[in-house]
């Protein structure tokens, strides 16, 4: 008996249509990964449990650390209308292209007499710059609060939805100092708002 | 690499011709390179966003608001310096207060433990213990999320965040956590 021969096959794979397939994806990951935005403020965030993530819009974010507060908000139009407002609080007109500047800046610690010289300096400039921080304190005066008050009437206008808050606090930083942002808000009558933390195990 | 060469001995003598180099290249080193970049794109996207601990705060603008409330159905916590904290039930000055630390053996323990003595003391439907977190001046806002967020592992509901007073203060004080 003639033993039937099994033909030879080969063992390579047509690669072709994975790799397709594995950069289709790649470029997909790519496009939609956001580009992570350097923070002025480096802030280490106390670890926790939790969840939840961080949603990205209608959102403002208070920064605390290092004895500094750092303001920012979501969206280029909010931001826009955010420095129209301060700027006719505080006396101060800002150009439609200082407007426009301003609106690329996600977060920044400045206060109001010196935000206009801040607007206009270049980007490296800006990195080499230690913000100093926005003024705050107890009272209903104070630019932070007016910032908040404005933040939440440009996303009410523009958005027709409610501001949500988030305070990134670093780890170290003693309560009182964080106590005044909260203390802020709640005068505000804002008193839903997250903490900012990292993940850990339980 | 892993190909078998399969194209038969050939005709011997003859011509001798140069071999045709085959057209097909070996993408497997490719695939695995772009395999390896998404993944790395996976993780960086998805890992470094930050989390959100949502928290609720009493309405300060209403002040008639007030609830009776048990003395002996309330903890309260005081955060003290060098993550150190201490808890006491009821009225403050009545009871000598305990020092804890942060943790699944400490004050996650507590917690747990005295919401259940609680619960099976007092009379249903509203009898879970309620949590006063008092931060001193010299607690760091990670002892405070902490232990917002072992009162969320402990499934205490009822909780409220009040200022310290200057007796528990000389409290901490009195044991050097202040």
């Amino acid at each position: 008996m003639s033993r039937i021969k099994i033909p030879r096959k080969s063992t390579a794979i047509d690669m072709t249509a994975m790799c397709d397939v594995a950069f289709l994806l790649l470029t997909f990951f790519i496009l939609t990964a956001k580009l992570k935005q350097e923070d002025p403020l480096q802030v280490d965030t106390p670890a926790a449990t939790t969840k939840v993530l961080f949603p990205d819009i209608d959102v403002a974010t208070i920064t605390v650390g290092k004895g500094k507060v750092f303001f920012g908000a979501e969206g280029t139009d909010v931001r826009m209308q955010m420095l129209e407002a301060m700027g006719t609080k505080y006396n101060q007109t800002f150009t439609p292209e200082e407007k426009k500047r301003f609106s690329q800046i996600p977060t920044f610690g400045v206060p109001m007499n010196q935000l206009k010289q801040f607007i206009n300096l270049s980007e490296d400039q800006k990195k080499k710059y230690t913000q100093p921080g926005i003024q705050v304190d107890t009272t209903s005066t104070s630019e932070l609060y007016n910032w908040i008050h404005e933040a939440r009437v440009a996303v009410a206008t523009l958005r027709n939805k409610p501001l949500r808050f988030a305070i990134k606090g670093d780890a170290k930083q003693v309560y009182p100092e964080v106590k005044i942002v909260i203390d802020m808000l709640q005068k505000q009558s804002v008193n839903k708002f997250s903490l900012i933390t990292s993940l850990k195990d339980k | 690499m892993a190909e078998l060469d399969t194209s038969g001995g050939g005709k011997k003598g003859g011509k001798i011709r140069s071999k045709k180099a085959s057209t097909r290249i070996d993408l497997t080193a490719m695939v695995d390179l772009a395999f390896l970049l998404i993944t790395f794109f996976i993780m960086a996207t998805t890992l470094a966003k930050p989390k959100a601990m949502d928290t609720f705060w009493p309405d300060k603008s209403k002040k008639d608001v007030q609830l009776p409330v048990a003395a002996s159905r309330t903890m309260t916590v005081l955060l003290g310096a060098n993550d150190k904290l201490e808890w006491y039930l009821g009225e403050p000055g009545k009871s000598a207060p305990t020092v804890d630390n942060f943790g699944k053996n400490g004050i996650r323990k507590t917690f747990i433990e005295k919401n259940k003595e609680i619960k099976a003391t007092h009379a249903g439907p509203d009898n879970d213990m309620i949590v006063l977190v008092k931060a001193s001046d010299k607690s760091t806002y990670k002892d405070f999320v902490s232990i917002i967020d072992e009162m969320n592992i402990a499934g205490i509901i009822r909780y409220g965040v009040v200022d310290i007073l200057p007796v528990e203060v000389e409290l901490l004080k009195k044991d050097g956590n202040y």
